[in-house]
């Protein structure tokens, strides 16, 4: 393969972040207390003795959780933070996209700010020029690049900055944050497409993200870090795996269950709702959620429903005694009902959250409403990069043709 | 590596280029006048200063042109402000940058101290009608104003490079940088001319002019104002090397700069 050629190289790579326990921060503090041990602070290790390296061409992931270092490590990539041990080296120029329009000023024009932009990321005014009909026509602005920043709306705003980015930024490597992925659908759309051109056109690109989906479609391969170290390397179906195989053992039970997010009037409160399983397989076939509830004073035919929800908080499924036509009988003070739902289990790999509620009968009041009351986590053998992963048959019929 | 230390240095200038250019669209952005300010403002300072030292104060009435030999005091000592001040903050006002994107640090510093020399470009061309008004001869000697510029374009980036670096650490230093500009303003002879000093202590006289800004205003009236104006070199004796301390104090506090600011600058995105 031609692309074999390395692109960045991280050689034993370490990041110390020193913390002073009193920082020493004011010329004050120097002579007020000239005597007062200075040094006297901690290091913290961000990043432990990492190497990896990234092939040309490469479409390479950077996972871990909050706080494991790769936010860290995509800053000395880029440059911004010098590592305390080791080196890297990048071949070609590299533009990091932590963040979009950076350097943006409210009170320069669109057109003015693009040039401001692209100097910033090392384009002269000629490569802009040359470039600057297409960044207008990519940002569907026209009209607007005369008129202030400050004037545009923070969508026009994210617009201009993405294609600023995306049209200039046609440089060797890129340093994508998952920031970017976050706006409108519309807008998400779009990043997701400029990825699908970027892995086309066989540009390196390095990507941060915990969105194992993404990681699994656009990646080739991917270093999974924890706990400041790099744990494994490899493609990046084995990484997504391992990733979210390590959330599923590392997730508390204790941590699953939220009490802020609820809320009712109490005439009728959950006691307890239980799953079959917490940890789903392809060998569960189904989901059963067990709800059981005690009536502090008289109800009439209540409903009472659940949904649930992945880890990026889209309700995928839910229902309740109404909508299935079976009506709960009228309850006294101190009664108790238990439902039992069965779901097939058609979850995608990760976590989810179950919402469940009970309601008075023309749902005008509610009774007891908690949302994450408990969690669960999916690890299927089939996982698709969908919300959603139900058991799809496949049949191939194949029928060989006449020869030319 | 020379491919590469042009690319870096491409780089810069792109970036410098457009920092400067921004800066000063910036400057007079939603004012009525706009640009015309950069012309406006000192010359209504400059008027303001004529009536009050030469019609009432009176001061240097012995000196010719003692007006154009004020302008050049004020706008010289203008600039250093202005481009020490701006450098100050350089690093800290930028920090958002710093914290999201790698590129060479210095470029913001040495950006601040060009949007200031536009300025004093400006002030030296309103200076120069000034001059013809008044009648001061233009001679060859006015060449020398140049590299009396560099000089203390040097010496003003200097101190912002090592103020800059010294704020990240220390917040207290705008405060006290406030305080040295000020007792700077009176311990140089700019309002007041350099003889009053003299004919009451002549010790603290030569102590003053050895700070390089003093040298380098009297260096610049001298060659462009009138030769009777008292240099650093003219208060010593022949022989004596104690003139060419202004400008070890600038090849000094330079190399103190770059070095520092060498050292610390890797490390602005995380201690800012």
């Amino acid at each position: 393969m031609a692309e074999n050629k390395i692109a960045i190289s991280v050689n034993n790579v370490s990041k110390d972040f020193v913390l002073p326990h009193e920082k020493v921060d004011s010329v004050k503090s120097i002579f007020v207390n000239p005597f007062y041990k200075r040094g006297h602070s901690e290091a913290q290790h961000a990043l432990k003795d990492i190497s990896f390296d990234i092939h040309e061409g490469e479409f390479f992931g950077i996972v871990g959780r909050n706080g494991s270092g790769k936010s860290t490590l995509l800053k000395i990539i880029a440059g911004i933070y010098q590592p305390t041990k080791g080196n890297l080296s990048v071949r070609g120029r590299l533009v990091p996209f932590i963040e979009l329009g950076v350097g943006f000023n409210p009170e320069l024009t669109g057109r003015e700010n693009v040039y401001l932009n692209g100097s910033l990321m090392g384009f002269s005014t000629k490569e802009v020029n040359a470039k600057y009909d297409a960044i207008v026509d990519f940002a569907e602005l026209k009209r607007f690049m005369d008129q202030k920043l400050k004037n545009y709306s923070s969508g026009m705003q994210v617009r201009l900055a993405f294609s600023v980015a995306t049209i200039l930024a046609d440089s060797d490597v890129l340093l994508i944050d998952e920031v970017l992925a976050v706006g409108d659908a519309d807008f998400q759309r779009k990043c997701f497409d400029y990825f699908r051109k970027l892995k086309k056109n066989k540009k390196t690109v390095v990507f941060v993200s915990h969105d194992m989906n993404a990681v699994r479609e656009y990646c080739d391969r991917a270093v999974l870090i924890e706990g400041s170290e790099l744990i494994l390397e490899g493609k990046a179906d084995k990484i997504a795996t391992a990733y979210t195989k390590m959330f599923i053992e590392q997730a508390e039970d204790a941590k699953d269950t939220k009490q802020d997010g609820r809320w009712g009037d109490e005439r009728a409160v959950f006691e307890s709702v239980k799953l079959s399983s917490k940890k789903l397989t392809n060998a569960d076939k189904t989901l059963s959620i067990t709800t059981t509830a005690v009536v502090n004073e008289d109800i009439e035919n209540p409903i009472l429903g659940f949904s649930i929800k992945n880890a990026g908080g889209m309700q995928l499924m839910g229902t309740n005694n109404k909508i299935k036509k079976q009506n709960l009988p009228n309850m006294k003070k101190g009664d108790h009902i238990s439902v039992t739902w069965k779901v097939p289990n058609v979850f995608t790999d990760g976590k989810h959250y179950v919402d469940i509620a009970i309601v008075y009968r023309d749902g005008s009041t509610i009774a007891d409403w908690w949302e994450e009351s408990v969690a669960f986590n999916t690890l299927q053998e089939e996982n698709t990069p969908y919300v959603v992963t139900p058991p799809i048959e496949l049949e191939i019929h194949s029928k060989r043709g006449r020869a030319q | 590596m020379i491919r590469r230390l042009l690319q870096r240095y491409r780089y810069s200038v792109i970036l410098l280029k457009q920092l400067v250019i921004t800066d000063f669209k910036l400057r007079y952005k939603g004012s009525f006048l706009g640009y015309v300010w950069s012309l406006l403002r000192p010359l209504a300072l400059f008027a303001i200063l004529y009536v009050v030292f030469v019609y009432f104060l009176k001061i240097g009435a012995d000196i010719p042109h003692y007006a154009v030999y004020l302008l050049f005091g004020v706008v010289l000592w203008n600039y250093f402000t202005e481009v020490t001040s701006n450098g100050l903050s350089a690093i800290v006002g930028k920090g958002d940058l710093m914290r999201k994107l790698s590129f060479p640090r210095y470029v913001i510093v040495v950006a601040g101290s060009f949007s200031a020399l536009i300025n004093l470009g400006i002030n030296l061309v309103v200076i120069a009608f000034f001059m013809v008004i008044n009648g001061v001869p233009f001679t060859w000697e006015l060449l020398w104003v140049i590299p009396l510029i560099i000089e203390l374009f040097i010496f003003s980036l200097a101190i912002a490079f090592l103020l800059s670096a010294l704020y990240v650490k220390f917040r207290d230093i705008n405060y006290i940088w406030e305080v040295v500009l000020q007792g700077g303003f009176y311990a140089t002879p700019i309002l007041y001319p350099i003889s009053l000093v003299i004919n009451m202590s002549e010790v603290a006289a030569k102590l003053m002019l050895l700070n390089p800004l003093a040298q380098i205003i009297q260096d610049i009236r001298f060659v462009a104002v009138t030769p009777a104006t008292i240099t650093t070199a003219s208060v010593f004796k022949d022989g004596s090397l104690l003139p060419l301390v202004p400008y070890l104090i600038v090849i000094v506090s330079a190399t103190v700069a770059v070095i520092y600011f060498r050292k610390k600058a890797p490390n602005f995105a995380e201690d800012i």
